[in-house]
């Protein structure tokens, strides 16, 4: 009886809905470009330098950093763990390189690696936190996220590091920060770093196994288990990547001030979360991927250009970059509460 | 002139009751007298919790009316029905439980919840209130403890005395017995006994432990498919006629041929999960389907999981083609050849929100992958259009989600998955459960196939039907136990009901 009842009222339903659907997934697909091609006419029109090549040079500049650090943020949130502790980190990378230039002359290579290696004990801790104790994400990386705070603080003093500054009990320090060191940030290169980080996630993460089972285990850790895969190890992985792009972050920040400042990642947390949150709804996508957050990142990044060019004060922009945020927490969340 | 208060009778009069789908209760009928303890039984799926849950006004619409000593009550939600006197302690003790209160603070939710505890949060007042609800189940427990240091037959007491706080006039218990050991039940039939007889208090009672229905109750109500099919004294009953009329029809012997088996592919010997499985020992030969039968928290989950790796063993062997393994963990059973269809298909089972494509190939995606490390999408998707052509998955792409498919077909694609990893033992553990009729059926066939291409499959299920239609041997589990073996085309499902309920051999 049911059956037969219910079989012709889904019928006439279905076209009804179809009817409605493809521009509202359309806008829901494809909305961030449409955001940032309204973004640029609306800056273009009103701040007339700013489609001039050398500004856009400078967004894709300025967004560098923003995006790798967001891009690991991604691969965290790709088994559904968020990590606060992306800002912390890029900190520390930034002042264990620039101490290691300044302090004990270590040659560039060296300096580099080192400070990658180091910076991803903040990543171990947060393993241990989350995989080991269970304690939830975002308290853990919260926790985290102080601690690597105070670390880099209490390594460097409590002051900043630059060349030819006296450490804090007084020893001279003689090293220099090379001058290749600095190019790094330079225009054509951290453009290319930023774009190779991109490039690479989004290969590892949609084309290869491992990729495959980050979403599997973001989707459903339960079934994931169940079909087999090492979850936890798994889990381990990703934030191990998201806590080494941020210390590439945080290297690159260096390279770009050219010394090493109190808590000067903490200011990318924010936009890169941003980034990421926007940037999982591209392409109808619905979950944190590579290519999206470098398009969320763009967004941020013209938003903030063509603010500053505006004169907005610098002390207000945090308004809008937090009204995005939350716009894209919105969109994302909303989603997923209809599916 | 009010009748003496054992004569104030609740009932239930033509009562209706239907989810999309299903007529989960079709003019049901019901009463229960104060002072009474009364049983309700029915196989899974029979709709006793359903009923229960309209008495205890979790539904706010549904057909028929309630009578409470001739007048009609408007139950249409918890609030009502508390109001009313009734209360229920549901077969999931810690949901209803807040751990970090007190005792003596989750014995007042109710009372706080309701608003008769307002103002200012009395420590000492509460405290008063728990312990002399506690003293009349003539239970010790230390009112200022957390909850979360209970054990489990003590939390059941903390609920049972929250349901007891208030004037209740009926007391409705879901399967109370299933977490407590014999000597645990004894005291708590003692007190439900003490309770029925001083307070007058009507108590309905839900288990699958026939044998303790003997033991408590003098009369009894049995459901099947949403009817009420009797009610009448126990005296004068017996376990088989109440069988009988659980299952509507005296059964004859399956007349299943069994499969041609080859050499054990899987065998456990006296694998014991402390506190869940005891002492398990099975053989499952390739080509052969075995049953493991018993009701909801007899430990064929448990045994399913432990299988797999995901519950490590306390003690006990496992021998795979003949070799003894260690499996701790689902990766090394994957890798062992071992494959899970568990229970929960949504929870845990499918990936719902992914492609079908990628469902099938999660436990093999080593065989997609080329020499860089990239996964070749066109081979997934070939061998994924394979499985679907050969379990005859209903599906226009194998690119949709799964969340698109029904049940049934959901259930084929778990099962898929399988066969691209090609897992030589196969656990399904309650593959029909939420699928239609139709469907069940093309998952027999499903089955059928599987043991002919010489795969072991061990299918765990309460539906003891399901089981003689589709397995050789069968195997029955009681209180984590295995209490019974029998070559499937030699049972019945009498006697597989008789020893899942606890029956013992000889009787």
């Amino acid at each position: 009886m049911n059956d037969v009842l219910h079989e012709p009222a889904a019928q006439p339903e279905a076209p009804r809905t179809a009817a409605g659907k493809p521009v509202l997934r359309f806008l829901n697909d494809w909305g961030i470009v449409l955001a940032i091609l309204a973004l640029i006419l609306f800056f273009a029109m009103t701040a007339p330098n700013f489609l001039q090549g050398t500004n856009l040079v400078n967004i894709l500049r300025s967004i560098s950093i923003v995006t790798i650090i967001a891009i690991g943020l991604t691969v965290s949130l790709t088994v559904n763990g968020f990590d606060l502790s992306v800002g912390s980190t890029a900190t520390f990378a930034s002042s264990l390189v620039v101490s290691f230039f300044v302090w004990y002359s270590l040659p560039l290579g060296v300096s580099i690696g080192l400070a990658l290696v180091i910076a991803l004990a903040v990543a171990l801790v947060n393993i241990l936190l989350i995989v080991k104790f269970k304690i939830p994400d975002l308290f853990a990386t919260l926790a985290t996220m102080f601690i690597f705070e105070g670390v880099a603080m209490t390594y460097t003093g409590g002051g900043s590091i630059s060349a030819g500054m006296p450490r804090l009990d007084g020893t001279p320090t003689v090293g220099l920060i090379p001058e290749s060191f600095l190019k790094i940030s330079q225009a054509p290169w951290i453009i290319l770093i930023m774009l190779v980080v991109v490039a690479v996630t989004h290969v590892f993460l949609n084309h290869t196994r491992h990729g495959r089972f980050l979403y599997i285990i973001g989707g459903n850790p339960e079934a994931a288990h169940l079909t087999g895969i090492r979850v936890n190890r798994y889990r381990a992985v990703a934030y191990l990547i998201a806590g080494l792009l941020a210390a590439v972050g945080g290297i690159l920040l260096a390279s770009q001030v050219g010394s090493s400042q109190i808590n000067a990642g903490s200011g990318y947390l924010m936009p890169a979360v941003a980034a990421a949150f926007i940037g999982s709804s591209f392409a109808g996508q619905g979950k944190p991927n590579a290519l999206g957050t470098l398009v969320g990142a763009c967004l941020v990044g013209i938003l903030e250009n063509g603010l500053v060019m505006l004169s907005v004060p610098y002390y207000s922009l945090n308004i809008i970059k937090g009204a995005v945020l939350a716009i894209a927490l919105a969109s994302t969340y909303y989603r997923f509460k209809k599916n | 002139m009010t009748p003496p208060v054992n004569e104030q009778r609740l009932e239930m009069r033509g009562i209706s009751m239907e989810f999309p789908g299903v007529k989960a209760l079709d003019d049901v009928h019901f009463s229960v007298k104060r002072g009474e303890i009364h049983a309700l039984v029915g196989a899974n799926g029979a709709g006793k919790s359903t009923l229960m849950k309209v008495l205890a006004g979790a539904y706010a619409s549904y057909e028929g009316t309630i009578l409470f000593d001739g007048v009609p009550l408007a139950i249409d939600s918890p609030n009502a029905a508390k109001r009313a006197g009734i209360e229920i302690v549901y077969q999931e003790v810690d949901t209803a439980l807040v751990d970090y209160l007190t005792v003596a603070e989750n014995i007042c939710l109710d009372m706080l919840a309701s608003g008769q505890l307002k103002g200012v949060i009395r420590r000492r007042r509460y405290e008063e209130i728990a312990e002399r609800a506690l003293q009349k189940l003539k239970a010790s427990i230390d009112v200022r403890q957390r909850v979360s240091e209970l054990r489990l037959a003590e939390k059941q007491l903390v609920l049972i005395a929250r349901a007891l706080v208030q004037e209740s006039r009926f007391l409705i218990l879901d399967e109370p017995t299933a977490p407590l050991s014999g000597r645990e039940t004894e005291q708590l039939f003692r007190i439900i006994r003490e309770l029925a007889e001083k307070e007058h208090l009507g108590v309905i009672f839900i288990s699958h432990r026939l044998q303790e229905l003997f033991e408590i109750c003098e009369s009894i109500s049995v459901m099947r498919d949403g009817k009420m099919v009797s009610r009448q004294l126990l005296a004068g009953q017996t376990k088989e006629t109440v069988v009988e009329q659980m299952l509507g029809r005296r059964l004859q012997k399956s007349s299943r041929e069994a499969r041609p088996a080859g050499a054990p592919s899987l065998e456990l010997d006296r694998i014991t999960v402390a506190g869940q499985l005891d002492e398990i020992s099975l053989t499952v030969r390739a080509g052969e389907v075995i049953g493991i039968a018993g009701l909801v928290g007899a430990g064929k989950t448990e045994l399913c999981k432990t299988i797999f790796g995901s519950i490590p063993v306390t003690s006990g062997l496992m021998r795979l083609a003949g070799e003894t393994r260690r499996i701790r963990s689902a990766y090394d059973a994957v890798r062992l050849g071992i494959g899970l269809v568990p229970e929960e298909r949504r929870k845990e089972g499918i990936l719902v929100a992914d492609p079908i494509e990628q469902n099938m190939t999660a436990a093999s995606l080593k065989q997609f992958v080329n020499r860089f490390g990239f996964v070749e999408k066109k081979k997934e998707r070939a061998a994924a259009n394979r499985i679907v052509q050969q379990l005859s998955i209903k599906v226009s792409d194998t690119r949709q989600r799964a969340a698109e498919l029904s049940g049934g077909n959901q259930q084929k694609v778990a099962i898929g998955k399988w066969l691209l990893a090609d897992a030589s033992v196969l656990v399904l553990d309650e593959p029909t459960k939420g699928v239609d009729v139709g469907a069940k059926a093309e998952i027999f066939q499903v089955i059928d196939q599987l043991a002919a291409e010489q795969k072991a499959v061990i299918y765990a299920s309460s539906e003891l039907d399901e089981l003689l239609a589709v397995t050789d041997r069968i195997y029955v589990m009681y209180d984590g136990q295995i209490v019974f073996e029998a070559t499937t085309s030699e049972t019945t499902e009498e006697q597989l009901l008789w020893y899942a309920t606890g029956g013992q051999q000889h009787e």
